[in-house]
């Protein structure tokens, strides 16, 4: 038995330490919003969090996760900058046929975690590693920026409410 | 995409779409709420085998000229009942019966019948219908069809609805039916005031004969809420008293399945769990043809969670849809099955491959260009290019060669199957449902009543998921685990190993010019693989479908002009691909008009406007293409005048004729296919050390009327992306009978880096008055050469080899 914290709740379940957290969650837990893309990390569909670094799920064998907070596409509705993410790619309607964006979210959060104001170049490099094969890309540089400026805004008005 | 004669290609089926509205009657509990499924499967009990050896050519000239959505298999069906359902809380419930595979038509279905139907947009939900084209009319979703073949079907539906709603409320209220109006999701009696909701009233509406068609009013486009409009356009919704589901995502059409996706809810082929359900990967013969001689599955079998190793049979050439055969590891769960596939110990009998077990894809150019010296048949022939050449002031002769691709869709491939009590159920993502469901039936020995096929949603097709093949390697393991729920998973090197791959074309063109400039004379060569190979044992040149895409339609006003398609035998299985033989033709075709322009010391937009002659109407027909992509060549014409609409728009938008800075180039390229019209200029800058960058792009873009104008966009945006991969990167290849690309490690596809930093999206002729034509397919096509012939603008240096790869370094 091992256990594991997905989204901020324990869940315990009995795999092959070697497996990767992408089958855990998929096949084990039903956590199927963490898709498969490639299985050798080069597409990106499977991106999660570990400790709020992105990480590509189908190369992560489960036991590097344990003790440690892994946070997926299903948690991302309770996360602030996680909403704003994906309230703007609906609002750029980012989305074609949607199977690369989860991912494409999950990696979209870390870096605004990392880097809140990302220009076209930034988010060039760190969205590089999330395949799109439908050709979202434009957009989806575009709901970053919208994103960003959303959560900029927040900041700034959190902040006015704390001086006044 | 596909093009197949519908007719002949579901043989045993009785069309019955278009007497649908006689037996409305007994359809009609499903407009009530709690929508009974029982009449389903109704009318399914007599079908016949589906006849896989599909017939290539379109129907002879004695047999009734049929086009559009008439022509298809099972046509199309406009009965409200069949797709329309209201609850009595007035949640109207909408049928999708088509494939969404991103291109966003379980939105645009919607749009169609609630705006004729009067529905409000907060209050519709949308239905995925599982495969039952008797019920629904045809499902097959490619060809860039959808719309085109179903907007006037779709939209007398809503108006049957609306129809019955008020004569419900005359019912109702006991008056005359004239004084009764649907506004906005209910009915307005006008001389009282008096309102009744569409909930209210479908208990009534459900009980009433569907209208006659002659008799319907359809709305007119000023009447029109959704239809034509961006979601941002939709008016404010009317009725204040409605409970609103979808909460603040309501406003938006492009979010029918937009939150699903970006929460991770969305279903697609791999996520579903069914209770007991193996997970199976499947080792599959590394060249087509080949089959299993030994194998040893004990280690596999020793792997914790591996259950079962199964051998499949080896489909024999030419396999149609038959899945490749191989070993087949069933397990516990994915992970397991993977390592037990890896733990299997497998000798090929490469014997029944035959060439395909040395195929390489170096040689086979080298051949093809060999034979591209040599006279093909002729597809079309006018004047005499002999005798231009012979009098020419100057001539060009060069090859152009595009490679095999995969269509590489971000879902692999994945299908669930299983059997309880004489009846199959399917779970899988796929453009041609029907298909898939006739195959299981014939393969598990059932009626095909007793097949459901149901449909996630499609993590990209691009035609790959046109074939079914994966559905049935899902039903021949069900089978053989006594009808257990198996679900199959490809990993993205089967899907790259094993795809029904885009053809591989050597294109030679032959010109000659003038005293004046002029194109005297023109010879194009065509040799491509043709996808007649996979159902016709020697089928080695390109089929008349084929040439209809960019050849033999070819509008350019030469006097002498001679087509010619030459051998080129498939060594892989060959298969649909988004835009399909247009991408060659197109490419070689538009580079060609561009050297010769150069040649000729004439700017590439006028040398190309005086190709297309003057505006005027070709019927496709008096060039030897009788095809037309299956629409009637009276109403859909080449327009030349459409052409050039299109390119005098696309090089407006771009500012084409201005200065760059050195490095930089713009390149036009136009074509016609899928009965659109797309230009494009790029704008791209090469570097130093030979990188290309592609700044911009204009797109013009004439389907005529867009129904969902922002999803017509992000197709073009898309077909802008993936034709910079075709352009720039993408390519599969061979070598010792074997696919050289294992993963997107090798197979190159445009990251984000990689894309266009601008796309902008004109578009013309976007009204009623031109027949509509497709969208997913037809913006693909231009990219490719518009970023070639940029490209040499910039640097001089002229792309004949796609993908550019390294050409442009050192």
């Amino acid at each position: 038995m091992m256990s594991l914290t997905i989204n901020g709740e324990p869940v315990a379940l009995d795999a092959a330490a070697d497996t990767p957290l992408l089958w855990v969650l998929r096949d084990y837990l039903n956590l199927t919003g963490t898709r498969f893309g490639c299985g050798m990390a080069m597409c990106g569909a499977c991106t999660v969090h570990i400790d709020g670094n992105p990480v590509r799920s189908c190369l992560t064998p489960v036991s590097m996760a344990l003790g440690k907070s892994i946070s997926t596409i299903e948690g991302m509705a309770n996360d602030p900058i996680g909403q704003q993410v994906q309230q703007a790619w609906m609002d750029e309607a980012v989305a074609q046929c949607g199977y690369c964006q989860s991912g494409q979210i999950m990696s979209a959060v870390a870096l605004l975690k990392t880097s809140p104001n990302p220009d076209d170049a930034t988010i060039d490099s760190f969205m590089s590693g999330n395949i799109c094969r439908c050709g979202t890309y434009p957009r989806i540089r575009k709901a970053i920026h919208r994103a960003a400026g959303q959560l900029n805004a927040q900041q700034n008005s959190l902040f006015t409410e704390v001086k006044a | 995409m596909k093009p197949m004669n519908p007719s002949a290609d579901f043989s045993g089926l009785q069309t019955q779409a278009q007497s649908q509205s006689e037996d409305a009657s007994e359809n009609s509990p499903m407009l009530l709420a709690n929508v009974s499924r029982r009449g389903f499967l109704r009318g399914l009990g007599a079908v016949g085998a589906l006849v896989l050896a599909a017939r290539w050519d379109f129907a002879s000239a004695e047999e009734a000229a049929k086009y559009g959505a008439d022509a298809m298999p099972n046509g199309w069906v406009d009965n409200p009942t069949v797709f329309i359902s209201i609850a009595t809380d007035g949640t109207v419930t909408i049928v999708n019966h088509r494939g969404e595979m991103g291109q966003g038509i379980r939105t645009s279905v919607v749009m169609v019948m609630a705006d004729e139907m009067g529905a409000s947009w907060s209050r519709v939900q949308v239905e995925q219908a599982t495969a039952n084209e008797e019920k629904y009319g045809n499902q097959n979703t490619d060809g860039s069809r959808s719309m085109r073949h179903w907007f006037g079907p779709l939209r007398r539906a809503g108006a049957a609805a609306r129809t019955m709603l008020e004569q419900a409320a005359a019912q109702h209220w006991q008056v005359p039916v004239a004084e009764c109006v649907v506004t906005v999701h209910e009915v307005l009696h006008k001389p009282s005031g008096r309102k009744a909701g569409f909930g209210e009233l479908a208990s009534i509406a459900a009980g009433l004969a569907v209208p006659a068609r002659e008799q319907l009013r359809l709305k007119t486009p000023q009447e029109w809420r959704y239809i034509m409009r961006d979601p941002q356009q939709f008016p404010a919704t009317q009725d204040a008293s409605a409970p609103s589901p979808q909460a603040n995502h309501a406003a938006q059409p492009l979010a029918i399945d937009g939150w699903d996706i970006v929460s991770g809810k969305a279903l697609y082929a791999a996520d579903v769990h069914w209770d007991d359900m193996l997970y199976a990967v499947i080792a599959r013969p590394p060249s087509y043809g080949a089959a299993v001689k030994t194998y040893d599955a004990s280690k596999a079998l020793l792997v914790p969670g591996v259950v079962q190793v199964i051998a499949l049979n080896t489909a024999t050439q030419p396999s149609a849809f038959e899945p490749l055969g191989g070993i087949a590891v069933l397990a516990s769960n994915t992970w397991a099955a993977i390592q037990g596939r890896n733990a299997l110990s497998i000798e090929w009998d490469f014997g029944p491959a035959g060439a395909n077990a040395a195929y390489d894809s170096v040689t086979y150019r080298a051949e093809l260009e060999k034979r591209a010296e040599q006279p093909g048949v002729v597809a079309r022939s006018v004047g005499d290019f002999g005798k231009a050449k012979s009098s020419a002031a100057q001539a060009l002769t060069v090859n152009y060669y595009a490679p095999h691709m995969a269509q590489a869709p971000m879902e692999p491939m994945a299908a669930a199957v299983r059997i309880v009590n004489g009846k199959a159920e399917v779970w899988t993502s796929i453009q041609n449902p029907q298909l898939a469901k006739m195959g299981v039936a014939k393969r598990l020995g059932l009626d095909p009543a007793n097949v459901t096929v149901s449909c996630g949603l499609m993590g990209g097709g691009f035609g790959r998921k046109a074939k079914p093949d994966y559905v049935f390697e899902a039903a021949d393991l069900s089978k053989a685990m006594n009808g257990r729920p198996v679900r199959v998973q490809w990993t993205r090197e089967d899907d790259l190993h094993h795809s029904y791959f885009h053809t591989v074309a050597l294109e030679h063109l032959s010109a000659t010019l003038d005293n004046h400039g002029k194109v005297s004379g023109w010879l194009h060569r065509s040799l491509a693989a043709s996808i007649s190979s996979v159902f016709a044992p020697n089928a080695d040149h390109q089929s008349a479908l084929e040439l209809a895409q960019g050849i033999r339609n070819m509008p350019f006003a030469i006097p002498n002009i001679q087509q010619e398609s030459g051998a080129a035998e498939g060594h892989v299985r060959i298969g649909w691909f988004r835009s399909v033989y247009n991408i060659p033709h197109a490419f070689a075709i538009q580079s060609f008009v561009a050297e010769l322009a150069y040649l000729a010391k004439r700017d590439h937009k006028d040398f190309l406007l005086e190709l297309l002659g003057r505006p005027r109407k070709i019927d496709p027909r008096t060039q030897q293409e009788a095809w037309n992509y299956g629409e009637n060549p009276e109403l859909y014409p080449i327009d030349t005048g459409r052409y050039r609409d299109v390119i005098e728009r696309a090089t407006r938008e771009a500012g084409w004729g201005k200065t760059l800075p050195a490095g930089r180039g713009l390149g036009l390229a136009v074509h016609h296919s899928f009965v659109s019209y797309c230009a494009i200029v790029a704008e791209v800058e090469v570097t130093s050390s030979g990188t290309v960058i592609v700044h911009r792009m204009d797109v013009a873009f004439d389907c005529g009327p867009q129904i969902n104008p922002d999803r017509v966009r992000s197709q073009l945006e898309g077909a802008c992306v993936m034709g910079t991969g075709i352009a720039l990167m993408t390519q599969i290849t061979a070598k010792d009978g074997r696919i050289q690309q294992d993963n997107f490690h090798q197979y190159l596809v445009p990251r984000i880096n990689e894309a266009p930093r601008e796309i902008h999206i004109h578009a013309v002729n976007n009204h009623l008055e031109v027949p509509m034509g497709g969208v997913g397919e037809p913006g693909l096509p231009p990219v490719a050469p518009a970023i070639c012939n940029a490209i040499f603008a910039a640097t001089g240096k002229r792309i004949r080899t796609l993908p550019i790869g390294d050409q442009l370094k050192g």
